[in-house]
């Protein structure tokens, strides 16, 4: 069961032809809101997530039940950028439950691997999983 | 007709300067009849944000490697690739990309075991072109289709296996190219790679270590070529008649040593390993060193 934000984002790519999916990942690079100035004056609050090739850090933020997600991704790396992009628009300001509910693999079914080798894929369900575990953290302090 | 050559002072001093060009040459001869820029990316959007004017793109993933099965595409598949992206067999192929050139390595590479005779490598790739402070666009080509013939794979001469490779041990220089962490058997995966990785860790016997690194200058241009021997005739005393086989873990970064060794060094015979350590470290019975393992 995925967030309906994040569902729609799905869908969209699992519809869309093959070229169309890379335009889209590339927009979602694109889309990627900027790390907030709180954040870029303490960027060792974020984590980092070291499963992907290039650095990448995130945070989750509770406010009250819904959760809201802060990424730092290079521009030079527009894939993992992309994923960071997908999951900000997919489960920020989503609940606790419905980030914690999202299958590791949810991203399997967007038909990237025949973009993506497959093998790299994977940093986007290592993204989640440093996401929830963070989320658990914060409900529970 | 092949384009002319890249005279630059630098590059001649390597066994075969004309399989390198600098980002001036490539500037002055972009637009040359016969000539084609391919860029190829470990990051697969990396093209799409921008990219040398007129360059085709070509991915090492899904346009170099079969859908299906754990090989590269067949003649009649390289052959509609190289249409499509508007190269002819006499076309110049200059190749370029991120990360210190290694998919544009492995895409050079791979068209040799096509035997497309001129290939090249812009020295510095993405990076030095970039930091150049030369132009970018995201405009993708769109080539007329090219003819291009339906030539065999030729996969003996540099292109070894891993039956190959274990006839290989005791017979010639074998170059492990990956970090000393992955060679040691400390890691079973490139730092920043830990999802490419593999059952068992450590080197085929006989390898020696020569990160593919130690071959690059900072801003990604090859080092000169008396550094390149130092290290690899010198240190590593092979001999330019031997047989060399180089792996790394899925071919990628051999292949940027590859072409030290064969297109920079001159060695005739080198061999790339393609299924490396992806395939050696997950493979039964193969025999493995291991320095400190079961002590």
């Amino acid at each position: 069961m995925l967030p309906p934000e994040l569902e729609d984002i799905v869908e969209d790519f699992r519809l869309s032809p093959k070229q169309m999916r890379l335009q889209m990942l590339l927009d979602y690079s694109r889309s990627l809101p900027a790390l907030p100035a709180r954040y870029i004056n303490a960027h060792e609050t974020l984590e980092r997530v070291e499963e992907c090739q290039t650095p990448f850090f995130v945070a989750a933020e509770l406010d009250g039940d819904r959760v809201h997600l802060f990424f730092d991704a290079p521009p030079e790396a527009p894939t993992t950028r992309g994923y960071a992009g997908i999951l900000a628009a997919g489960l920020d300001g989503a609940t606790i439950e419905q980030v914690l509910e999202t299958p590791p693999d949810f991203a399997m079914s967007m038909g990237l691997g025949e973009l993506v080798s497959p093998l790299r894929l994977r940093g986007m369900s290592a993204i989640l999983a440093r996401i929830k575990r963070q989320v658990v953290a914060l409900s529970q302090s | 007709m092949p384009a002319p050559f890249d005279n630059d002072p630098k590059l001649a001093a390597y066994a075969h300067p004309e399989r390198l060009v600098t980002p001036q040459w490539l500037a002055d001869h972009a637009d040359d009849p016969g000539l084609v820029i391919a860029e190829s990316d470990e990051d697969v959007l990396l093209y799409d944000t921008g990219h040398i004017p007129g360059a085709v793109k070509i991915d090492w993933h899904a346009d170099l490697n079969d859908a299906v099965t754990r090989d590269y595409v067949d003649a009649d598949g390289f052959a509609r690739l190289m249409s499509a992206k508007g190269i002819s067999r006499d076309t110049t192929i200059v190749f370029y990309g991120d990360n210190f050139n290694w998919w544009a390595a492995y895409a050079l590479w791979v068209c040799s075991l096509f035997g497309h005779a001129d290939v090249r490598l812009l020295d510095g790739g993405r990076q030095r072109w970039i930091a150049e402070g030369r132009p970018i666009v995201t405009e993708v080509p769109a080539p007329a289709p090219a003819d291009y013939p339906v030539v065999p794979r030729d996969d003996a001469t540099i292109r070894a296996f891993k039956d190959d490779v274990l006839a290989h041990i005791g017979h010639g220089p074998l170059v492990d190219v990956r970090s000393p962490g992955e060679y040691s058997g400390e890691l079973t995966h490139m730092a920043d790679y830990p999802q490419e990785g593999a059952l068992r860790a450590g080197h085929i016997p006989t390898a020696q270590n020569v990160p593919w690194r130690r071959a690059a200058n900072e801003d990604g241009t090859f080092r000169a070529v008396g550094d390149l021997r130092a290290i690899y005739l010198d240190e590593l005393g092979i001999a330019p008649g031997d047989d060399v086989v180089a792996y790394c873990r899925i071919g990628e970064r051999s292949s940027h040593t590859w072409f030290v060794l064969t297109h920079l060094l001159g060695l005739p015979n080198v061999r790339n390993y393609d299924g490396s350590w992806v395939e050696w470290g997950n493979a039964v019975r193969v025999p493995i060193e291991r320095p400190g393992a079961g002590r």
